[in-house]
């Protein structure tokens, strides 16, 4: 048994089989997702290397007034709720937007399943919940967006809210990664739910029944995870630290 | 361009005519998702941008060599780039620059060298009927079409093409008021790049998938030919280095276009300040050149695979060191990763992380040094046949050794401060990157031709083309070492107005003189090329007496390429001369036990596996789930 089991492993790398028993299009996807790793981490790499050549804020934080002069605290930025005006929450808006993608993921995890299942019904359930998680997430990225650049409270410099140039809360550098960034990941989800559509609307129209298997269900699942998990780098660089 | 390119398409196909097609004259050859027709493509726009590629340089070397003398003949094709007296435009000077590097670097030796060569010998290589995916595979030629319109109708735009030097540094290439070529045209630079990168990607992503995947029974990775090891290598390092410079572009972009400050600071211009501030242009050069050196390395990596296959073919020899080459290359291919650096030893870096990217640097001279002794040690002693694609392989090596000994000078931080952007600089990418993998590019085209088009070359023209391109060569690159230690930096438009460099006008002479000649016996082998495709001699079966599966099929493989069943194989790829044997190569598809009068011991063993192994434990797997 353990030799069998042994030359199997061997058997698999010596053609005519797919050696990870995944079918190429699984193995595109993910080689797909390891190149666009490296797309976000020059971006984040290049973030970090703009943000420690500005001075960081060195009083208390109690005390923290926007200024040009040093990188913000995040956690000062984004406070803001939508219909709390003037309620300093910081960073609980966002970690709600978190919360709901990181939802989403789930539910993915869910449709998958239910395709390993050949399950239509809940295939299609799922996916539905998946996308209303994805476009929740773009609403609240919208709302945050525009509160960003509207701006709160007092004029800083004569400056109210952000654009690409200039911006209230800080260097325009802060501003500028904060576009881009949450931009190009936000960017990436709004393609992800085209693509969570579209694998809604197959199964609904029964391609993949009649396919046999839902596969797709599966690489458009990868993407998705992985748009999560890029998330979560984007959230502990711009947020939290 | 384009309809150069379908007539040729053409007229090789109607050989294939015979055969059952089923589709029309624009999916057969057009929008074809056949790995050989999308190779074809490759090599044909490759060799358009090529030539293109030259003339440029040629030109730029006219105003080098011959300051002084009037180039108003050129008015027809370059109208106002010429001056009033005759003379080369300054600023045009620069565009010429610009454009030769970024067209040779990845237009040609990129796509042209990775595109035509992954493309047509993986899928037959490795025993496969195509690509994974054949769609995504003519998309990648087709975002590489696009991405060549773009970057060639940049060359005819009012303020010219992007004149910042093909590594785009900022703040020049982000600031349109710098210089024209800083308008418009680095805007399509930038486009076609764009382009460019996914054209690659979705080559590289496929290439990589393909070669997991698909090989035919029993070509394990310890069986598969180092052309396969090389393409597969090099689209890794592609995937995981091309998208850092497409994060770079787009940084890039939004600070010439939407007002971002991601690499401007303090800048004035005309006493007046920029708004910008807070960005840093050391960061664009650190994406950059994470991306640049691994791509220095993309270019190489292929050439090197073609060498091996075709050296140890032409010399009758099982190449030294297999696992050897493999695994410099993959060291190789690991290195290139960190040691992007050393392009910015003058930047100001912290000289103890310059120190650090020096050791990192030299480190890549040892296993580029096992596989310049592991080819010279597979031609010793062998039975070498002088065929066009091995004296280009050999060519290959003499560039490698001579430019990759000057990169060691390069890479001690303390002698590259002397040496930056000189002439020596010029000349030692020139040999071991441009030159070499060049003549990678050529000994590919001669040693597959008769697989590409089912007919042979002209050997004797070959020839011509070689002893001329290599004098050549070595006649235009050798001189600029000299000029480079005396200090001329690259990429200025005169030397004449330095009294300092007046004694070098003569090497000058003689550096254009060559590159002129040197351009003219290109067209030699286009000739060749072109007449060979209708009119060659047709090829045999296997011309070469090679081991590799590309030659177990057809003179002509259609869509599919092995007619009946795909061959299985038993071997690996370089049992040339070996003992016993009645013929001086065995390919890889004749199984052990077939050969009784060659087999080693450990081989004789092996017999049994072959006759029972594969199927069965196959099976097994099959059964366990």
């Amino acid at each position: 048994m353990a030799n069998s089991a042994a030359q199997t492993i061997k058997n698999l790398w010596s053609g005519g089989v797919e050696p990870m028993k995944a079918s190429y299009g699984k193995l595109m996807m993910w080689f797909f997702l390891v190149s666009d790793a490296f797309t976000f981490s020059a971006l984040l790499v290049s973030y970090g290397l703009v943000r420690v050549s500005h001075p960081a804020y060195s009083g208390d934080p109690a005390d923290f007034v926007f200024s040009q002069e040093y990188w913000p605290i995040p956690e000062q930025v984004f406070e803001a709720i939508p219909f709390f005006h003037g309620l300093h929450a910081p960073l609980v808006f966002v970690g709600l937007m978190t919360f709901i993608l990181i939802l989403s993921s789930v539910t993915m995890v869910l449709a998958v399943e239910a395709g390993h299942r050949n399950d239509r019904a809940a295939v299609e359930k799922w996916m539905l919940w998946t996308i209303v998680g994805g476009i929740t997430f773009l609403g609240c990225q919208a709302w945050e967006w525009g509160h960003f650049i509207v701006g709160d409270g007092a004029a800083v410099n004569g400056i109210l809210g952000a654009n690409l140039t200039e911006n209230q809360y800080g260097p325009p550098a802060f501003a500028d990664f904060f576009f881009f960034i949450t931009g190009f990941h936000g960017f990436h989800v709004f393609s992800g739910v085209a693509l969570n559509f579209l694998i809604y609307y197959n199964t609904v129209t029964g391609v993949y029944q009649r396919r046999g298997h839902y596969e797709m269900v599966e690489k458009v699942g990868l993407y998705w995870h992985f748009v999560d998990l890029v998330w979560v780098f984007v959230f502990t660089f711009f947020y939290l630290v | 361009m384009a309809t150069e390119e379908i007539n040729v398409v053409e007229e090789v196909g109607h050989e294939e005519h015979d055969h059952d097609h089923h589709g029309n004259f624009w999916t057969t050859y057009v929008f074809s998702t056949d790995h050989k027709t999308i190779a074809k493509q490759f090599l044909i726009t490759g060799i358009f941008w090529a030539l293109l590629g030259g003339i440029l340089s040629v030109i730029f070397r006219l105003q080098l060599g011959f300051p002084e003398s009037s180039i108003e003949w050129l008015r027809p094709f370059l109208g106002d780039w010429i001056t009033g007296d005759g003379k080369l435009d300054p600023e045009f000077y620069l565009a010429l620059v610009t454009m030769h590097g970024t067209i040779m670097v990845f237009f040609v030796l990129t796509a042209g060298l990775s595109g035509t060569f992954s493309n047509f010998l993986i899928p037959l290589q490795i025993g496969a009927r195509d690509m994974a995916s054949g769609f995504m595979n003519m998309l990648s030629y087709w975002f590489f079409f696009a991405s060549s319109v773009v970057m060639f109708t940049s060359l005819f735009i009012e303020t010219g093409p992007a004149s910042g030097g093909w590594v785009i540094y900022p703040p020049l290439s982000a600031l349109p008021q710098a210089v024209n070529g800083s308008g418009l045209g680095m805007t399509l630079w930038l486009v076609s790049m764009a382009l460019f990168i996914v054209s690659t990607l979705l080559g590289g992503i496929n290439y990589i998938t393909t070669v997991i995947n698909m090989r035919t029974k029993g070509m394990s990775f310890s069986k598969l030919p180092l052309t396969i090891w090389a393409f597969f290598l090099t689209a890794v390092i592609g995937l995981l280095s091309f998208p850092v410079l497409f994060s770079a572009a787009l940084l890039l972009i939004f600070d010439r276009h939407f007002g971002t400050s991601f690499f401007l600071s303090d800048i004035y211009i005309n006493g007046e300040a920029l708004p910008n501030q807070g960005g840093s242009p050391i960061l664009f050069q650190h994406l950059f050149w994470f991306l640049g050196h691994p791509e220095v390395y993309i270019v190489l990596l292929p050439a090197l695979g073609i060498t091996s296959e075709v050296i140890s073919t032409n010399a009758r020899k099982p190449i030294f060191g297999y696992y050897a080459m493999i695994g410099s290359m993959l060291a190789i291919g690991f290195l290139s990763f960190i040691v992007w650096a050393h392009h910015m030893f003058v930047t100001g870096m912290n000289p103890f992380l310059g120190s650090v990217f020096t050791i990192l640097t030299l480190i890549i001279a040892v296993p580029s040094a096992i596989k310049v002794f592991n080819y010279i040690t597979t031609l010793w002693g062998g039975n070498i046949r002088f065929t066009p694609g091995m004296m280009f392989s050999i060519g290959l090596v003499s560039f490698f050794i001579s430019g990759g000994l000057t990169g060691i000078a390069l890479g001690n931080s303390a002698v590259d401060i002397q040496l930056h952007d000189t002439y020596f600089v010029v000349a030692h990418f020139h040999l071991v990157m441009g030159s070499a993998s060049f003549f990678g590019l050529m000994a590919g085209v001669y040693h597959w031709f008769p697989k590409m088009f089912g007919r042979m070359m002209s050997n004797k023209l070959g020839s011509i083309h070689f002893w001329l391109t290599f004098a050549g060569v070595y006649l235009v690159f050798f001189p600029m070492h000299y000029i480079g230690v005396a200090g001329f930096p690259r990429r200025y438009y005169s030397f004449t107005n330095f009294d300092t460099f007046n004694d070098f006008t003569d090497l000058n002479v003689l550096v254009s003189i060559a590159a002129i000649v040197t351009l003219a016996a290109q067209f030699i082998f286009l000739f060749n090329f072109f007449y060979s495709i209708f009119r060659g001699k047709l090829a045999p079966a296997n011309p070469w007496g090679s081991t590799t599966l590309e030659w177990t099929t057809p003179r002509f493989p259609k869509h599919g390429n092995w007619p009946g069943e795909i061959p299985a194989v038993y071997r690996w790829p370089y049992d040339y001369s070996k003992p016993g044997a009645d013929e001086d190569f065995i390919p890889q598809t004749v199984p052990y036990s077939e050969t009784p009068e060659s087999n080693t011991p450990a081989e004789n063993e092996k017999i049994k596996l072959e006759t029972n192994g594969d199927e069965i434990v196959v099976k097994q797997n099959g059964d366990s789930h």
